[in-house]
């Protein structure tokens, strides 16, 4: 058996982040796990530009983004396993890991850092009917097959979901030679950032069809087409507004998954609206000793903020094996209010606090000119006013402590109030 | 010159040309496909049925009954997963319960052991999701789920480890009467038997009509599913039918060998032979049906759907005999539901008719009834893994991460016979795919051992049906010495 003071799953940004800046918090004993062949994560295969703009000021690629923390956790010398598959973990930290080299491994950690990432979703979950073809792939496998493996998956393309993955490979796909002829959005909003709306579709004249979705797939061996129809706002197909395109490849982007298996084995609780871990102010779960970072948490779209974040769960986790993060106290719940989706964390220790507090949260809705109202235990503490708010772009509201001082079994909450003008 | 071609590598051809793989034959088994078990064998229930729905002296009772009991043997020597778990139909009004009781009695009729009529409460003891509006239900302790295309493609190993050549792409054109026999006219060239086998599915009456007069038709009879996510196993236990139809058995609800819950099928009948697609309003009407079994069913974590075509003979009944107009050439044809059960037993049975169109069969001091086990790495104990992963490092490489699947297991069933050629091929095999990411992260990974492994490109490799390309050509970057790849390489070595 092995033994490490934190042990780190997943070496994309978050667990990157979440390992160095434990080792800078004064833990030695660090490992980082990851089954890919390379350290990175998602951001080795997103070769365009627009990441580090709040870490760094400036427009890196994914793979620079991402070899800027791989050079720092070499310089700290975090030992890592890479080719190395997670199997389990258990509720007292014990892992259950493989690869080709070191073959059965288990491993016992003071602290474990959940950085797993996340991962889309399928056709199947959208439950799409007609035939099942060749040429189907979710976004980020084509992002994958085009960007790693140099190898093209059409020529005539549909784009299903305008998620920001969806609309990055509309432009990407574009740029190696084929022609995408739409992106259907079954929301009446896209569910991507408006820059990649603006960069990616409306440079290149793609349209995107808002409140649009497939009803049926045709070809048998190879897809031949989609029959796109128009919904209502119930998201039903409305009958009679079907349309066919031509196209030899489907892309889906209709949305990423947090991948929690393991941490469902280690019986953390869940919160049903992230699919990812309940988490503390400190990033650490319902499970004592683990705690969580980045897209497995909740699916984040700007990865800036997962560094930012998972640094968080990093030093938390050294003070964990240090002894210093405080138990008991007083403790405030956050809750979603109107037009809000999810907020993180959603439990807040305020003695582990040390000036502010970071909450990160999505909208139900597209909204302009709204505001974000936070109450305590009913209160308004403050208000933030927003020209435009929408549920593709992920809202960051930084709390001043003074704020949540001598709040015990609080309540806070957040909702989204349109401006009264 | 074969002695016997058998036409059709689904459950039924590969169940002869196994049976028959023990005698001193000459044996062809040949499909359109480049793949077996890709018809209507891979696209069914999956239900070892009891045998009480057919109707008394028909081939379907027979067979089906005779068939159930001989699957814990042949699973057994052949490494298929199959679980006789019990099936229930559920009655939801008295007059339902009547109908039970008819189909008991038929049961008794068909000798169908091990049934009972339960009543509510030990419906619920069972499966306590049911609906609450349930009466009470015929349970049968013989019914059982099985994986039908692995059981096809473990019997084609079997068969071809014992001497059976396995021809797939041969899609047969016509048939003609020569002095010796036969001669097929396949899409790759002629071939000469004594004797046909006609195992073609919703083709048979095609491949009939090739060369004896048309007694028969089949029409194709479509069926859809749901298919949920693994998480949602514990929604039910045995096999839960409702009270049947005149179309059919009716919407079910049911576990598969691998842990997923199989939701359907209706039955719609088609013209086209062909259509496999699913539909808007199918789904629907099945969604609607099966509420009134279980009211809450996790649609939202279905992972995929998918359609079948049932062969539905004009004659109500399995067509299995001796052409009268053309000696030698054997039908086995309008093998709808339960043939699958039924395949064990029908396979049998032609070995008979077999030996009397050619004579005295001969067995194989040398025939093998077993085939080596598959490695199923995720169901190991943590010592076989250990073990396992020293023998062959490739099973230290997860390749698809939903199920668990290692490099190993995936080389294995590419370097079988019959083994795997295809991306659907190597999932329906050793599954990586069937997940609830459904290859979206395996995928390309199983692209590229399958290119390594068949010593072939990349952008040759299909899915599953003959011009199934997953990837149309290199990038341009791609193709010279690329950036891309320049990069990649560059960030692996990192
Ligand atoms: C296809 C795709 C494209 C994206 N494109 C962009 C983009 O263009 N711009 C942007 O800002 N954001 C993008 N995102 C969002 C992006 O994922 C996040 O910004 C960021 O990469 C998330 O970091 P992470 O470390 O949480 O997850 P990831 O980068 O996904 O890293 C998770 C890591 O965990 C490893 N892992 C998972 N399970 C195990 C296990 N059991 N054992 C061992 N290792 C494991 C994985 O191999 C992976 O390396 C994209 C996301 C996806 C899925
Ligand atoms: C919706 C549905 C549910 C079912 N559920 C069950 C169940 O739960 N239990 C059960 O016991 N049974 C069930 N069945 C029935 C069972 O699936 C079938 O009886 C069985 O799969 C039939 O096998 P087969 O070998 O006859 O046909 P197939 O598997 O269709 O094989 C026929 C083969 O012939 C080949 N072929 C056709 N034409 C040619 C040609 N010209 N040249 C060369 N090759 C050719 C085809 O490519 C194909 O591979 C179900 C069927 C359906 C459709």
């Amino acid at each position: 058996m092995l033994n490490y003071d934190i042990v780190v799953i997943g070496g994309g940004p978050a667990g990157l982040a979440a390992a160095i800046e434990a080792k800078k918090s004064g833990i030695d004993s660090i490992l980082v796990i990851d089954r890919d062949r390379e350290l990175g994560g998602i951001l080795q295969q997103c070769i365009h530009n627009g990441f580090g703009l709040h870490e760094f000021k400036e427009e890196l690629t994914g793979p620079e983004y991402a070899e800027r923390f791989i050079e720092q956790l070499k310089e700290l010398d975090i030992e890592c396993k890479l080719d190395t598959m997670v199997i389990d973990i258990t509720q007292d930290r014990l892992i259950h890991a493989i690869n080709t080299e070191d073959g059965y491994m288990t491993i016992q950690a003071k602290a474990i850092v959940l950085a797993m990432g996340c991962r889309e979703r399928t056709r199947g979950a959208i439950a799409i009917p007609g035939s099942r073809p060749a040429g189907i792939f979710t976004a980020g496998t084509a992002q994958r097959y085009i960007n790693m493996e140099g190898y093209m998956v059409g020529k005539k393309v549909f784009i299903l979901g305008s998620g920001d993955i969806g609309l990055i490979m509309a432009r990407r796909l574009i740029l190696e030679g084929a022609e995408v002829s739409a992106v259907a959005e079954v929301m009446p909003y896209s569910g991507g950032l408006t820059r990649n709306i603006v960069q990616c579709l409306e440079d290149f004249n793609i349209p995107l069809l808002l409140s649009h979705t497939i009803v049926d797939i045709k070809g048998k061996d190879k897809i031949e087409g989609v029959v796109l129809s128009k919904v209502d706002s119930h998201r039903k197909p409305i009958a009679g507004t079907e349309k066919y395109f031509e196209c030899d490849t489907l892309l889906l982007s209709v949305g990423l998954i947090p991948e929690n298996e393991l941490s469902k084995s280690a019986g953390i609780e869940m919160d049903p609206a992230t699919n990812g871990p309940i988490v503390n102010e400190s990033m650490e779960t319902t499970v004592e000793g683990i705690f969580a970072c980045g897209n497995v948490v909740h699916v984040h779209d700007l990865v800036d903020y997962v560094s930012q974040e998972s640094r968080r769960a990093g030093s938390n986790a050294a003070k964990y094996v240090k002894d210093m993060l405080i138990r008991n106290g007083s403790t405030l719940q956050a809750r979603p209010g109107d037009g809000v989706g999810y907020i993180v964390p959603q439990i807040i220790r305020t003695d582990n606090l040390e000036k502010n507090l970071d909450l990160f949260m999505r909208v139900k809705n597209v909204y302009s000119h709204g505001k974000l109202v936070i109450r305590v235990d009913g209160v308004p503490v403050r208000e933030i006013k927003k020209k435009h708010m929408a549920p593709g772009e992920m809202e960051r509201i930084k709390l001043d402590l003074e704020l949540l001082k001598d709040k015990n079994d609080s309540i806070l909450s957040v909702e989204v109030e349109k401006e009264v003008v | 010159m074969y002695d016997i071609v058998i036409i059709g590598a689904g459950i039924i051809g590969t169940f002869i040309a196994r049976e028959l793989s023990r005698y001193k034959l000459n044996i062809a088994l040949i499909d359109k496909e480049n793949d077996v078990a890709n018809g209507t064998t891979k696209a069914n229930s999956a239900i070892v049925h009891a045998g009480f729905d057919a109707k008394p002296g028909s081939k379907m009772a027979r067979f089906n009954v005779e068939g159930n009991a001989m699957f814990d043997k042949i699973c057994n020597d052949l490494d298929v997963e199959f679980n006789r778990i019990g099936s229930l139909v559920i009655g939801f009004s008295e007059e339902e319960m009547k109908e039970l009781q008819k189909l008991y009695q038929r049961g008794l009729e068909n000798h169908v052991p091990d049934m009972e009529i339960i009543d509510k409460k030990r419906v619920k003891e069972l499966e306590p999701n049911i609906s609450d509006n349930v009466v009470g239900a015929l349970y049968a302790a013989t019914g059982g789920i099985v994986g039908p295309w692995e059981m096809a493609i473990a019997l084609a190993e079997n068969a071809i480890e014992n001497g059976v050549e396995l021809l797939l792409n041969h899609e047969v054109k016509d048939i003609q009467k020569t002095q010796k026999g036969y001669e097929l006219l396949t899409s790759e060239g002629p071939m000469q038997a004594k004797c046909i086998i006609n195992c073609a599915g919703v083709y048979a009456d095609h491949i009939n009509n090739m060369i004896a007069k048309p007694t028969f038709k089949i029409n194709p009879r479509r069926g859809q599913y749901f298919v949920l996510d693994r998480d949602a196993r514990n929604i039910v236990n045995t096999v839960v039918f409702q009270c049947p139809t005149k179309l059919g058995k009716g919407i079910l609800v049911t576990p598969t060998v691998h842990g997923n819950i199989l939701v359907g099928p209706d039955a719609e009948d088609l013209d086209d032979r062909e259509n496999l697609s699913t539909t808007a309003d199918r789904l629907e009407y099945i969604k609607e049906i099966a509420k009134l079994t279980m009211e809450k069913i996790p649609y939202h974590m279905t992972i995929t759907t998918f359609a079948g075509l049932r062969a539905e003979p004009s004659t109500g009944d399995f067509i299995i005999e001796e052409s009268k107009d053309a000696k030698g050439f054997i039908n086995v044809a309008g093998i709808k539901s339960p043939g699958l059960t039924s395949s064990p037993a029908i396979a049998q049975y032609v070995v008979g008719l077999v030996g009397k169109i050619l004579g005295n069969l001969e067995e194989k001091a040398e025939f093998n009834p077993t085939r080596r086990k598959l490695i199923r790495f995720d169901q190991l104990s943590q010592e076989e893994k250990e073990e396992t992963i020293k023998r062959d490092s490739r099973f230290g490489r997860i390749i698809c991460r939903c199920e668990h699947i290692t490099e190993g297991e995936i080389v294995d069933i590419i370097k079988r016979k019959a083994g795997a050629t295809t991306v659907d091929g190597v999932k329906r095999r050793a599954r990586p795919g069937t997940g609830r990411c459904q290859g979206g992260f395996c995928g390309p990974r199983v692209v590229e051992i399958l290119a390594r492994e068949l010593g072939k490109d990349m952008a040759e490799i299909l899915k599953d049906g003959r011009n199934s390309n997953v990837l149309t050509e290199k990038t341009h970057k791609g193709s010279d010495g690329s950036d891309v790849k320049e990069w990649a390489a560059v960030s692996i070595e990192k």
